[in-house]
């Protein structure tokens, strides 16, 4: 076969949500404590304990599946996975199967180039997280390990699986659609949202197929990436490697693979014919959940602006798709930013938060919003700094003192006398000077090199350290030497 | 006043709130029982526990309602610091960190335990010679077995080793032995009795249920332990309290007698005791007719395809990892697995891991499993219109009396089939129990009595009415 090719790319995310308690039991959940210190017969699966469903838990997954745009139905239920594994102390995993929590959501990315794109989502089901393995000796890793131990504390913890339909055409787009899904859930508050810390990760259903073709091509499952980054280049990777095989004659084999980020390779963890039988069934141990239809419509009502439709207003408002990008990092930011921008110009408020506020609190170790740059005194800035009475140096000098002090722009520029120069007959009297004062230069100005203008702007922002208001002075320039 | 040991829990209830005796002097009677145990009733015997937990009772201000009567318990239930094993070696020395919820609330309302009693492992099996560690000899003739799986409580609750104990039941268990032992056992309806504790066979059939020597003490002492509990999902709010029963007749009582559990299977003798029995009922005032059951023809296969489905999973977390012996150095997880659980498990549970873990297979789960689930169905309306006509259902509790040791080792069908009668109510989750109703060639033979959901204080009322008529007397032959 030969190109071009197209991508298919599915995602299946797992999120820990942030309930105070695990899944089906009552202890804390944590992470960094010592082993084995939130633990009891139901995680640890002692003889004769039975699951109990953490309500908690119930409610974050459908706040989840509704800002997915998915529907809940009335019942649900919980099934058994079966496996062997010392990391699942009841050998098996309660999960959801074939009636899970959330089911039919759609979701609209919108991407850096402008695009807008639809993204399916099959469903979103709760489940329990595994315990953490833990290999003694050979750095960690499992293979040649001198011991391994199980930390029971992370087994039994909530995970809501969201799993995508094959609707993502590019590494990019997939890294698109997690990165607004993260920034959806962190606004909800229904997870940290952490990859690194594990509470959000992701594996990739991934095919490659003819370009026009309807049929799907066969999809290798890549497991478990806990970055944006890798991802991204782990999906590239998989294309690359099925691209190959195809254009070679070859066919792809479905299985399981692991992608190394440190040596960029892909490795096969198993195949089909190793593939688990997990012999699901109903869980007796627990009954079906039955969702009360007017609960879920008060927590529809409930959910915030979400951050899809936030950009949709943000790029109304002029800002770029880089813009939104930086200011969703943090709900913080979000709303920080929101509060400027009812103040002041909202483009002039992105830029003065992503640029100069940003760098100058980087020093100081600190966040806007617990800054003493409060969204009043940055929207005086920039207003000031709008309406000429600061130049853009001095702009950013009232700013450390802000930042310093956390007094009012305006009273720094009264105290300093930074007020930018923009009487008239203060500045033409400097221009008069300056052309004087240099004589060659103004010659050739007036001979109709244009460019010297821009040499007297520097002369007169230099002589009034930096106060001139440079627009203004480059007008009566002209105007001098038109003569 | 008879002999401590003799008394009801009612009596002993009685006799220590009237300060006729000490809680230390009631559980001392049992204990001595308990250490002759040449009927091999008990797996555990928590000696110096009980005597302190009467102790204890003895110097409260106010006795509890219970008041210190001694109290066996089935080894499939948690009790904490007290050896749990089931009766498997994968258990061996197992001390569990929790006591289950039914036990809790016994020893809350002030009953003493003394100590576990054998089982079947993992309560598979219908004769107790399933455990892992002894046999159980019935009172009524040491060459037999007393049923199972819960052998162990019957037959210490038929020798006087305690007046009372608890079981549990997932298709038979309760029923089967305290039938083949000659005494009173009940199965209440699903999710009337916590599981929390309960070591899980079957989880959609498993129920904790009492057994005692008279229907009033079955019925005080399931009293103790009915009703939600938030450990439990599928535990129930029970609706009414269980009453202690009264009833003298059975004026306009309409009983039913299932056709299908009164065929050709059934010993001679049993046959004769049910029908006496049956002549009795219309003697009190109860109308009797006969009902059809017709898928219960189909409860043994039905059972044998969900309860190994279950056990299949249930039993998958003994891997010796985090509790329970290790038998080896094994090389690697596959290994030990297999190591681990080859040592550990019995041939019968074995069996039924298979069977189970066959059943839920892709490519075989529709097949077995959900067609199981189906049938179950079926025989669930089947009651249901059954219970349109009549109040209770009767029929034999088990086709035969006691079976002698070693008789149906070798023939896992013939031990099935053992619990023909019982099954089809266990499959439906409702409540059924056994009331002693003769002797057949000197052996016990059980009349099982079965209701509608939640109905146990009309089934109990029933049974204690019935069970006055026949005047059965619970004493095996020399073993008071």
């Amino acid at each position: 076969m030969s190109g071009p090719w197209e991508a298919v790319i599915g995602l299946e995310i797992h999120v820990q949500l942030a309930t105070r308690t695990k899944m089906f039991c009552g202890c804390d959940l944590s992470f960094g404590d010592p082993p084995n210190t939130h633990t009891c017969p139901v995680c640890l699966a002692h003889p004769g304990a039975l699951p109990v469903v953490n309500r908690e838990a119930i409610r974050l997954g459908i706040l989840a599946g509704l800002a997915l745009g998915c529907s809940v139905p009335p019942a649900c239920e919980f099934h058994r996975k079966n496996y062997f594994y010392p990391d699942n102390p009841k050998a098996y995993q309660i999960s959801q199967y074939d009636a899970p929590l959330c089911v039919g959501g759609r979701v609209a990315v919108l991407l850096p180039d402008g695009r807008d794109l639809e993204v399916g989502i099959t469903r979103a089901h709760l489940e329990e997280d595994a315990a953490k393995l833990v290999h003694l000796g050979a750095g960690g890793r499992r293979a040649g390990a001198e011991a391994s131990g199980v930390d029971f504390n992370r087994g039994g913890t909530p995970l809501l699986e969201i799993v995508t339909e094959p609707d993502l055409r590019s590494a990019a787009d997939a890294g698109a659609f997690l990165r607004q899904l993260r920034q959806t859930l962190r606004a909800l508050g229904v997870s940290d949202v952490n990859m690194e810390e594990g509470s959000l990760r992701a594996d990739a259903n991934v095919s490659v197929r003819q370009a026009g073709e309807r049929a799907l091509g066969t999809k290798t499952e890549l497991k478990n990436m806990n970055s944006f980054r890798f991802l991204e280049r782990g999906i590239d990777a998989e294309l690359a490697r099925q691209t190959a095989l195809l254009e070679a004659g070859g066919r792809v084999v479905q299985e399981t693979l692991h992608f190394d980020p440190d040596a960029g390779e892909i490795h096969s963890l198993r195949s089909k014919e190793e593939a688990h039988d997990y012999r699901y069934f109903p869980e007796p141990d627990l009954v079906p959940l039955a969702p009360d239809q007017a609960w879920v419509e008060e927590l529809r009502a409930s959910l915030p602006e979400l951050p899809v439709a936030r950009r949709g207003r943000w790029y109304e408002l002029g800002l770029t798709y880089e813009d939104a990008e930086v200011l969703s990092e943090t709900a913080e930011l979000g709303e920080y930013f929101e509060q400027v921008a009812e103040l002041a110009e909202p483009k002039a408020a992105a830029n003065w938060i992503r640029g100069e506020l940003r760098a100058q609190l980087r020093e100081a170790g600190q966040e806007p919003w617990e800054s003493r740059v409060t969204p009043a005194r940055l929207a005086e800035l920039i207003g000031l700094r709008e309406d000429g009475t600061l130049s853009e140096p001095g702009a950013k000098e009232v700013l450390a003192e802000v930042v310093r002090t956390g007094a009012s722009p305006a009273a720094v520029v009264e105290q300093r006398g930074l007020g930018q120069i923009s009487d008239d007959g203060e500045l033409t009297a400097l221009v008069e000077r300056l052309l004087a004062d240099n004589p060659d230069q103004a010659e050739q100005l007036r001979g109709g090199k244009d460019k010297l203008v821009g040499y007297f702007v520097g002369q007169a922002m230099k002589a009034t350290g930096g106060r001139a208001d440079p627009a203004r002075v480059g007008q009566l320039v002209r105007e001098k030497a038109a003569g | 006043m008879s002999a401590l040991h003799e008394l009801t829990a009612e009596q002993g209830v009685a006799a220590l709130h009237a300060g006729e005796a000490s809680a230390a002097e009631m559980v001392d009677a049992a204990l001595a029982r308990v250490e002759d145990d040449r009927w091999g009733s008990f797996l555990a015997v928590d000696a110096e526990g009980a005597r302190g937990r009467a102790r204890e009772i003895d110097a409260l201000a106010e006795r509890p309602p219970l008041a210190g009567v001694p109290i066996a318990i089935k080894d499939a239930l948690s009790t904490r610091d007290v050896t749990t094993t089931a009766g498997s070696r994968i258990l061996e020395g197992f001390r569990p960190v929790y006591t289950a919820t039914c036990v809790e609330r016994l020893e809350r309302a002030g009953a003493v335990v003394i100590g576990k009693t054998n089982m079947d492992e993992f309560a598979m099996g219908s004769s107790t010679e399933n455990s892992a560690y002894q046999l159980t000899r019935n009172p009524w003739d040491e060459g037999r077995v007393p049923g199972g799986s819960s052998g162990g409580s019957a037959a210490a609750v038929a020798a006087y080793q305690a007046p009372w104990a608890l079981g549990s039941d997932t298709g038979g268990s309760i029923r089967q032995p305290a039938a083949l032992c000659g005494i009173v056992g009940m199965k209440p309806t699903y999710g009337a009795v916590s599981r929390s504790g309960l070591i899980a066979f079957a989880s959609s059939l498993d129920q904790v249920g009492p057994f005692a020597r008279t229907v009033r003490d079955a019925a005080l002492l399931l009293s103790h332990i009915v009703g939600r509990d938030e450990l439990d999902s599928t535990s129930l709010d029970w609706p009414e309290p269980i009453a202690v029963p009264e009833a003298t007749d059975l004026e306009g009582v309409r009983v039913g007698v299932v056709d299908e559990l009164m065929g050709d299977g059934v010993e001679p003798g049993v046959r004769a005791a049910v029908d006496a029995a049956l002549a009795r009922i219309e003697g009190l005032g109860g109308s009797v007719e006969r009902v059809s059951l017709a898928t219960t023809e189909h409860g043994v296969a039905t059972y044998y395809l969900i309860a190994p489905a279950e056990c299949s999973s249930n039993l998958a977390r003994f891997d010796g990892i985090r509790y329970g012996p290790r038998f080896d150095e094994a090389r690697d997880l596959l290994e030990h697995y297999e190591v681990t659980r080859g040592e550990g498990f019995g041939p019968e549970v074995k069996r039924r891991v298979m069977l189970g873990t066959f059943a839920l297979a892709s490519g075989y789960y529709d097949a077995y499993y959900l067609r199981a689930q189906k049938v179950r169905t079926l025989i669930r309306r089947d009651f249901d219109a059954a219970f349109e006509r009549v109040d209770v259902l009767v029929s034999p509790t088990s086709p035969t009396t006691a079976f002698r040791i070693g008789e149906r080792v070798q023939d896992p069908l013939a031990m099935y089939l053992s619990d023909v009668c019982t099954i089809p109510s266990s499959l439906a989750g409702l409540p059924s129990l056994s009331i002693p109703c003769g002797l057949s060639d000197g052996l016990p033979v059980g009349l099982q009595l079965a209701g509608p959901a939640f109905s146990e204080n009309r089934l109990l009322s029933v049974a204690h009415a019935l069970e006055a008529a026949i005047g059965f007397d619970p004493r095996p032959p020399g073993v008071l």
